[in-house]
């Protein structure tokens, strides 16, 4: 596929003797927005974690196969280096609670003694802020604690701070689950936003966030990838069974 | 069986319904055409008052539908063929009152001459069965079915091809008719849109189904 960004060939990953995902094939290619959805227990998650490789740091998880972040094995490079260039959001808002708004945007920084000067993270903060669409609403609030913000604005400083350290790609997992419909509205315009900067790989459970806000949608089922396609095409014309059981409601 | 499975469920059954009353409504308008039948043209007429309040019904439950359960896939092309269908057969409803209302405003009894030379009679036991056909493509969402009627429809579009010449020998032998003839004629044109319509409703089962898209395309091609 031109313009991939991130590939998998055969990929495999465990938990123990658990096969979790099961040789998965994909090419995600740059600046869209990948939507990974599926059942509870069919591997999404963990096949976004091996991503950025965050999978092996569970005891007894193991991986096998490429990942390939810009045709270079993410398994070949530091772990500390892949996070940098691919960062990630979680399900709950996490901001560091002892942390202003100001330092929580540059926790990635400090937290791998990368020193800057002043203006610089300045600057960063400005910017990375304003990629996520909070700027205007904390500029004159920085020294407060993150905690104190909406679970939807806690939600964009966790993106600001992933955008801050200047990644290519974007894991999130189930970004908006926690969200009201307004701070999920808001956040999916931010999606569309940040797309044009970013690769984005979004699992989520909600099926209609995912025709909204990506451009390709896979399919997992059972650690399988069962289908992947042009999002459009997989809402109205899906190739797999599986995935048209999933999609209509007709999984038993 | 999901909610959703049921509401289309009972949709499909609605349109059905609506099916089998513009079937009525055309075998109605035969009987009274060969008859020389006002009553039963009237009858017509007033029937069609309940066509239209099946389509705006059936449109209602559609529009329910997309915004309730925001159907994708297979439920989100049925849906929308649905809507098509609906206008397709309600079309097919208003065919059938002009028929009777060319009726009623005609003077005189058709002539069985006129009837044999034009070959409406045949035309018209052909649209009624395109449009079975079509209905038992959607009840047992079959789409060979449907392909069926590409070239069923040919038959009509021959006979309303030939309509012109057809008129004009049979009016030298008897100018009398005029009126009639003209009438037939009419009758003609509308019958070839029964057909067009079966073939339009043919093509919608085929996108549910299949998720082709047949329209402006050689359909014999297709097949």
């Amino acid at each position: 596929m031109e313009n991939t960004i991130i590939s998998s060939r055969n990929f495999n990953a465990y938990f123990g003797n658990v096969h979790a995902v099961k040789n998965v094939n994909i090419d995600i290619p740059k600046n869209n927005v990948v939507a990974v959805m599926g059942p509870s227990g069919c591997g999404k998650t963990t096949f976004l974690r091996c991503i950025n490789r965050l999978h092996e740091l569970t005891p007894g998880a193991t991986s096998n196969g490429k990942m390939l972040l810009n045709n270079e094995d993410v398994y070949e490079l530091s772990p500390i280096l892949v996070r940098f260039k691919i960062g990630m959001v979680f399900q709950r808002p996490n901001p560091f609670p002892n942390l202003s708004i100001y330092d929580n945007v540059i926790a990635g920084y400090k937290l791998n003694g990368i020193k800057l000067q002043k203006k610089e993270r300045d600057q960063i903060v400005e910017s990375s802020l304003t990629k996520a669409a909070l700027w205007n609403e904390v500029k004159d609030t920085l020294h407060k604690k993150g905690t104190f913000l909406s679970g939807g604005q806690q939600q964009r400083l966790c993106i600001a701070r992933a955008i801050a350290m200047e990644p290519e790609v974007l894991l999130l997992d189930e970004p908006t689950s926690a969200l009201d419909p307004i701070s999920t509205a808001s956040i999916e315009a931010l999606l569309y936003e940040l797309k044009k900067n970013y690769t984005l790989v979004l699992v989520t459970h909600n099926m209609q966030q995912a025709a909204r806000v990506s451009d390709r949608t896979a399919f997992f089922y059972l650690g399988e990838l069962a289908e992947y396609n042009v999002t459009k095409e997989m809402f109205t014309n899906p190739k797999d069974k599986r995935t048209q059981n999933y999609i209509t409601g007709r999984f038993s | 069986m999901s909610q959703l499975e049921h509401e289309l469920r009972s949709l499909k059954d609605e349109v059905i319904d609506m099916w089998k009353l513009v079937q009525s409504q055309l075998s109605k308008a035969l009987s009274a055409l060969i008859n020389f039948d006002k009553d039963l043209a009237r009858e017509i007429v007033m029937v069609e008052k309940r066509v239209n309040g099946a389509e705006l019904q059936i449109d209602r439950d559609c529009e329910d539908i997309l915004a309730l359960y925001c159907p994708v896939a297979v439920d989100l092309r049925f849906l929308l063929a649905v809507l098509k269908i609906n206008t397709n057969l309600e079309r097919t409803g208003d065919i059938a009152e002009g028929i009777a209302k060319l009726i009623l405003e005609t003077d005189r009894p058709f002539p069985q001459e006129l009837f044999e030379a034009t070959k409406i009679i045949e035309m018209f036991h052909e649209s009624e069965q395109m449009v079975q056909q079509i209905l038992d493509a959607f009840v047992n969402e079959d789409s060979s079915i449907a392909r069926g009627i590409f070239v069923r429809d040919e038959l009509l579009d021959d006979i309303n091809r030939r309509a012109n010449d057809l008129i004009t020998d049979y009016l030298q032998q008897y100018p009398q008719d005029l009126h009639q003839a003209l009438n037939v004629i009419s009758i003609i044109r509308r019958l070839e849109r029964v057909g067009d319509q079966a073939e339009n409703i043919a093509e919608e089962i085929i996108f549910y189904i299949e998720a082709k898209v047949l329209k402006h395309t050689n359909k014999r091609i297709q097949e």
